[in-house]
């Protein structure tokens, strides 16, 4: 029977330690396919950060290393400044991305490093075991907001792309969802776009991802799914926030 | 009220609520989460009245908690390992502005590489910035050093934060039998905060966080060292009036079967319990050895470690951290308190459980063979398959 599929070869054997329903390792497939499709396994390094997703040196074939808690854009950078040819991309969560990591993520983007950040949002701090993030939506309830997270108290949510779009040094700001096939396409896509804009140095890159977290969430496979669908995609509208392509048109 | 079975973490957190804090900023880590994720059940029930802040960060958490104190509310913490290299910066100047900020850290080994498990790495590293110190052998304990804490940080002649340290997983999450205290009793114990020269006292403004001359800035640290000396006395009778509600004495140093002891070796945190056990064991086989924990670090109780090795034949100092290019802190520490002694013992440095690994009685023994037969090292690094 002829092989109509098989895994990326930038992926490695090693199993994914993730939780069942966990949509970190689409995120990984996609990614690791876009290295397979676009050549790059030889000159792709990847910076894992800190959060479920430390151990992603794992599971991707390329060189990686593994950042201090909100520092892989510096980490990143450091990297690509010393191979300018090299594509790097960091793949961190939203508790290193937008809360320890912020200053580091803004200031990559203001000086227009080429690199590219796949941001996990899954609104909530996954290996900790549940707690509020910047990213918790109104209401949402976690370890340490058990009632709800009440923005009188807490704040409302960051958007993260919005805010990373109004950077001059950003040549790719887009948020996709993982929770269908349509979408899950949509973000492959976007994630093919980051590299190859990276790659023709055009700036900084950033797909944010919205994601699952069924275990920390308190909900099934399939109700996260639909919980994204419901409560996340409005807060957080899919879509492009900035192409430096289309501005300059 | 009740024996409880609890984990050191809860155990902190239950103690917490019973203390009422007026603000507490964290972030979470590993394994300190619990603490934070059990007081932030008691703020959203409306239990304490503590305002509760979610920061995006240690060094956030740190810089909040240091100002809030200033501000003279009661303020307390919480992080373990790379949080506390993160508050790094802070550290220093929670201590130099006199804020009393009460911070729980559950030790866990510093990065790198990365793990999540239990050493001093991060105590020893942050030993030297002007918190004072306290190490629990078991839950109890550390229940117990979370209630006197604030008694100790905000006494007006100390004045300076403090660390209550308790073993990542061994002591945060293994659940042990503890008694508590009512909390009527926590309550007046700990007393009310009385802030010296808080911000917001719009009669008396005052500037906080200056910046020091060369003359200033001596003087500054003097008076640190002063009220850092100053702690020993405040503990010993923070430990005396603990007595009285609680019944379970404490000492700066604690000896276990030290007084006809030839032997003995002096270690940190949850692993004096393992070494108490094999004091029993050797002791049943007729040997003369002891077990001694500096219960408080720093400050250092330098007279009670010299009163406590008199007479011995030999010491073996255990460092639960990777000292590189230099001896271990404690056996560093163990020393100056040597220096002075005539006929002082000899001192062996022993490292072990770096990151986790497992720190047995079998281990332990070892180590006083070593010493009773004459075969103890002055540096030893356990463990190591080479």
């Amino acid at each position: 029977m002829a092989k109509i599929t098989s895994k990326p070869h930038a992926l490695t054997d090693k199993p994914f330690h993730y939780c069942p329903g966990c949509t970190h390792g689409i995120a990984h497939r996609l990614v690791a396919e876009v290295i397979d499709e676009l050549g790059m396994e030889d000159r792709a390094v990847g910076i894992a950060s800190v959060g479920c997703s430390v151990f992603t040196y794992e599971y991707f074939s390329c060189d990686m290393v593994q950042a201090p808690h909100g520092r892989a854009p510096a980490v990143g950078t450091g990297v690509k400044r010393a191979r300018p040819d090299n594509i790097v991309f960091t793949y961190q969560g939203d508790g290193d991305l937008a809360a320890i990591g912020t200053a580091e993520t803004v200031h990559a983007a203001a000086r227009g490093e080429n690199i590219t950040a796949i941001f996990i949002n899954n609104t909530i701090y996954g290996m900790t075991g549940g707690q509020m993030a910047p990213t918790t939506l109104p209401g949402q309830m976690t370890q340490t907001t058990p009632y709800g997270r009440d923005v009188k108290e807490a704040g409302n949510p960051l958007r993260v792309c919005e805010m990373l779009a109004t950077i001059e040094g950003t040549a790719l700001i887009q948020r996709a969802a993982l929770d269908s096939v349509k979408h899950v396409n949509e973000a492959k896509k976007a994630i093919k776009k980051a590299f190859e804009y990276q790659d023709e140095k055009l700036g900084f890159t950033m797909v944010e991802l919205l994601s699952t977290c069924p275990t920390n969430w308190g909900l099934s496979t399939e109700d996260s799914l639909q919980w994204l669908r419901d409560k996340m995609i409005p807060y957080y509208p899919l879509g492009v926030y900035k192409d430096i392509k289309e501005v300059r048109r | 009220m009740a024996d409880l079975a609890i984990n050191g973490d809860s155990a902190i957190a239950l103690a917490w609520k019973q203390i009422d804090p007026d603000v507490c900023a964290a972030y979470p880590i590993t394994p300190q989460t619990i603490i934070v994720e059990r007081f932030s059940d008691y703020v959203a029930d409306g239990e304490v009245n503590t305002n509760f802040v979610c920061v995006e960060s240690e060094h956030s958490a740190l810089t909040l908690c240091t100002a809030s104190s200033s501000a003279g509310a009661r303020t307390f913490t919480a992080t373990a390992s790379q949080g506390l290299a993160y508050m790094w910066e802070m550290l220093p100047i929670t201590s130099a502005m006199r804020t009393p900020v009460v911070m729980a850290v559950a030790n866990r080994a510093l990065s790198g590489p990365i793990n999540i498990n239990n050493d001093h790495s991060d105590a020893m590293a942050a030993r030297d910035c002007g918190w004072v110190m306290i190490f629990a052998e078991n839950v109890q304990e550390a229940y117990d050093n979370a209630v006197m804490a604030p008694r100790i940080a905000e006494h007006h002649d100390v004045q300076l934060p403090i660390m209550t340290n308790i073993d990542g997983f061994i002591l945060t999450h293994a659940v042990e039998r503890m008694t508590p205290l009512d909390s009527k009793d926590v309550k007046s114990f700990v007393g009310d905060f009385k802030p010296l020269y808080p911000l917001l006292d719009w009669k008396n403004p005052v500037t906080h966080g200056v910046m020091d001359g060369p003359e200033y800035y001596y003087k500054h640290k003097y008076q640190m060292v002063e009220a850092m000396e100053n702690a020993i006395k405040v503990t010993e009778k923070v430990f005396k009036d603990f007595k009285k509600i609680s019944g379970r004495e404490y000492r700066l140093v604690e000896e276990y079967m030290c007084d006809d002891a030839e032997f003995v070796a002096v270690v940190l945190g949850s692993s004096y319990g393992t070494m108490k056990a094999v004091v029993d064991e050797l002791r049943a086989e007729g040997k003369k050895v002891g077990a001694i924990m500096p219960r408080l670090y720093r400050p250092w109780p330098d007279k009670h470690m010299t009163a406590a090795l008199k007479g011995k034949k030999a010491v073996a100092v255990l460092d639960k951290h990777a000292p590189i290019g230099a001896y271990g802190a404690l056996y560093a520490d163990v020393c100056t308190s040597l220096i002075d002694m005539k006929d002082a013992p000899a001192a062996y440095n022993y490292i072990y459980g770096l990151g986790g690994k497992d720190a047995t009685a079998k281990d332990f023994r070892t180590i006083f063979e070593d010493m009773l037969a004459g075969k103890a090292a002055k540096y030893t690094f356990m463990g190591v398959d080479e």
